[in-house]
């Protein structure tokens, strides 16, 4: 079988970095050590070699949506990025949200065998907020994680039911928390810019209202709980104390959280605009703070791909998500993090979430081989994505960290060029 | 000048320069034949998204008194509602030779979009709830007229701040050129956050009785102002300017509206009509001040006025 030889880097381990090779055989970790000799040889001159990334929360638009991205091009951006295992959320059209449609979804990601695609299952039916969808069917399918991301499940009695539910099997219940009686018609953060611009907006309180509510029912139902795209200061603080309160709560953060604030929507640029919005900048301080801390888990983009014309319009008029697949690693390396912190939200962390056994794990001999080779110190500037869509506020601006090469399941599936 | 989107930024001497020039185009419309040749064989496409009365014919009537020809768009009668983007609307008017557009847009910032894909210069005819800087320029142009100066004057805009382009233009505007400015609504029509607003915030009508200049603004249910409101008879009550109230005011106080009116709600019938309303010389300053802004934008190299 092929072999390939990660050569020269600095492998990262749980209590930091050692120089040393990685030998990879038959799509395993087959050897750890010095001057080491293989067939193909990448060089890992200076860069940190660690379990690749995983990514919680993509958009990958298949079914229904591929002139935006599909399992495809999604699998190929993820690679370009790093990772080696993504959860596609559930707002295709069809919704996932029966075990039919999870397999199609899995299957897809095999067959294009750049990354495991694993989907989040839709928590009601066609994402209408009204009925349980099928998650048994779901759960055995392979699905543990449940959201109606892009809607939150604003029926209090009905977002209990499917938490007694889930907490029986073990699953877990990812919101997306936006109190639409709060944002209606809104484009950006409500504060002094969307005051200026004119612009309808939406208050901190419209996310961490749902935050409230919904740790009032973890308290209820004992369900495991998932936070996604935390973006404001006050839900970073509600997150704090329930893990302090010793709740099953995890919580992501979007690498474009991490960067901007809502000043960017001064310039009335639709690659600005997304769900939850650029928040203040004491948001984003915030928000760094507490992964840096560990008060949030991990790391999720909410890569939402969406064509260039359909973002070529005035701010108001354009769908909201930007892509992050191919630019997170280099956002949340410039935070300044150790290597295994910087690991841990990126891989560790997210997989543990996801229940991804082969992803996540420390490189060790014997284990899968998926990892990546990232060079801390190189700096790019994104120009053109992998991605079907380049919907990206990345775009044009120097960042600091790239991917060197990703290894999925012992095969390199991406190498910079 | 390439551009003329938003009343921010622009200098006092700029913005008084612009009124200057405004004033000579008053004496030109005031005469016999009421039109000069600076723009000939230029064109100004008027590209309106969202109704519009008084800036569209105001518009037209500034370009032809420079002699520009013009161009009209509507989008319920265009390709527009045919699924055409904007993008692609824009471009196609300047493929036919338009020199400048004029663009009115439900959407905020849609103006600097367009400028962006086009090229050519674009006046910003009102954009969302943002920006629609040539009222600010005609209610400038209004009140020094009749005042002299806005130096030292206080002006109080009462009414739908929130969904308001013509407050955003006009406090800017104002304050530039040395008045102060009180905004009056129930905080339901202000503005979530006035951080950084060079004003005064007042929560009833009566609180600015004394004030040089009283501009109303009408609800924009369009825009949810109505929906803000528990009903328009509070809103009468607490911010009409009622027959009543407008005795109140000094004999040198003024009365402003950018129109289009809702008699009777933001101001009663009679008042609208008094002589110390100045909704008639607005309209009026309105074709003065867009001839100075096209001329700007257009004028100088190509002919002499």
């Amino acid at each position: 079988m092929s072999e390939t030889l990660l050569k020269g880097g600095l492998v990262v381990g749980p209590k930091g970095t050692t120089a040393a090779d990685v030998l990879i055989r038959d799509g395993e970790i087959a050897d750890i050590g010095k001057d080491l000799r293989a067939g193909t040889v990448v060089d890992c001159t200076g860069a940190l070699v660690g379990p690749g990334f995983v990514d919680v929360h993509v958009h990958l638009r298949e079914p229904g949506q591929e002139w935006k991205e599909d399992i495809e091009t999604g699998s190929r951006a993820a690679a370009a990025g790093g990772f080696t295992a993504v959860i596609a959320m559930p707002n295709t059209d069809p919704a996932i949200d029966s075990g039919a449609l999870a397999r199609y979804v899995i299957d897809r990601g095999s067959q294009v065998g750049l990354v495991d695609v694993m989907p989040a299952g839709a928590i009601t039916l066609g994402r209408e907020g009204t009925h349980l969808a099928h998650l048994d069917e779901l759960w055995a399918a392979g699905v543990r994680l449940f959201s109606d991301d892009g809607d939150t499940v604003m029926d209090t009695g009905l977002l209990r039911m499917a938490m007694d539910y889930l907490a029986d099997m073990g699953g877990i219940v990812a919101q997306h928390a936006e109190d639409r009686t709060l944002t209606r018609g809104a484009h950006m953060h409500e504060g002094v810019v969307s005051s200026r611009l004119g612009m309808r907006a939406m208050p901190a309180l419209s996310e961490e209202g749902i935050i409230m509510r919904d740790l009032a029912l973890v308290e209820l139902t004992a369900s495991r709980y998932h936070v996604q795209h935390v973006s404001t200061s006050g839900s970073v603080q509600l997150v704090a104390d329930a893990k302090q309160r010793g709740l099953p709560v995890t919580a992501e953060v979007a690498p474009h959280h991490l960067a901007f604030d809502h000043r960017e929507v001064e310039r009335m640029d639709p690659a600005f605009k997304m769900y939850p919005p650029l928040r203040r900048e004491e948001d984003v301080a915030a928000v760094r703070e507490a992964l840096r801390s560990g008060v949030i888990d991990l790391v999720g983009t909410d890569h939402a791909p969406h064509s260039l014309e359909e973002k070529d319009v005035p701010f108001e008029d354009a769908p909201r998500g930007v892509i992050g697949l191919e630019t997170a690693a280099a956002v949340v390396n410039g935070l300044g993090l150790d290597p295994v912190d910087f690991f841990e939200r990126m891989s560790v962390a997210p997989a543990k979430l996801a229940q991804f056994d082969r992803h996540g794990h420390w490189p060790e001999t014997g284990r899968p081989a998926n990892l990546v080779v990232f060079d801390p110190q190189a700096v790019w500037t994104p120009e053109h994505f992998a991605s079907r869509s380049q919907n990206s506020p990345f775009r044009g601006r120097p960042l600091t960290g790239r991917v060197i090469a990703t290894v999925h399941n012992g095969s390199l599936t991406f190498q910079t060029p | 000048m390439n551009s003329f989107l938003t009343i921010e930024g622009v200098s006092t001497d700029e913005l008084s320069g612009l009124l200057d020039l405004a004033d000579e185009f008053v004496d030109v419309l005031e005469r016999p034949i009421p039109k000069v040749p600076a723009l000939r064989g230029r064109t100004v496409a008027m590209l309106f998204f969202e109704p519009s009365t008084r800036t569209r014919m105001s518009f037209e009537r500034a370009a032809k008194a420079l002699s520009a020809d013009t161009m009209s768009f509507s989008p319920s009668t265009s390709s527009l509602s045919k699924g055409e983007s904007l993008k692609d609307t824009a471009l196609t008017i300047k493929a036919m030779g338009a020199d400048a557009l004029v663009v009115r847009h439900k959407s905020t910032g849609a103006p600097w979009r367009i400028a962006e894909w086009t090229g050519l210069p674009v006046l910003n005819g009102g954009d969302g709830a943002h920006q629609h800087p040539t009222q600010a320029l005609l209610d400038a142009l209004t009140i020094r007229r009749h005042f002299g100066t806005l130096e030292g004057l206080r002006i109080a805009v009462v009414g739908d701040i929130r969904h308001s382009r013509v407050a955003r233009s006009d406090v800017g505007a104002f304050t530039t050129l040395g008045a102060s400015v009180t905004l009056v609504g129930p905080k339901t029509l202000l503005p979530v956050d006035l951080t950084g607003w060079p004003v005064e915030v007042a929560h009833s009508i009566d609180d600015v009785l004394d004030h040089d200049v009283v501009y109303l603004l009408r609800i924009q249910k369009e825009r949810g102002g109505a929906s803000v409101l528990p009903s328009l008879s509070e809103y009468v009550r607490r911010f009409g300017l009622t027959r009543e109230r407008f005795d109140t005011l000094p004999e040198r106080s003024v009365v402003m509206h950018p129109g289009p009116m809702n008699r009777g709600v933001e101001i009663a019938p009679e008042v609208a009509d008094h002589s110390r309303s100045l909704v008639e010389p607005q309209v009026a300053n309105g074709v003065a001040v867009r001839m100075a802004v096209l001329f700007r934008l257009l004028g100088g190299e190509a002919t002499d006025v």
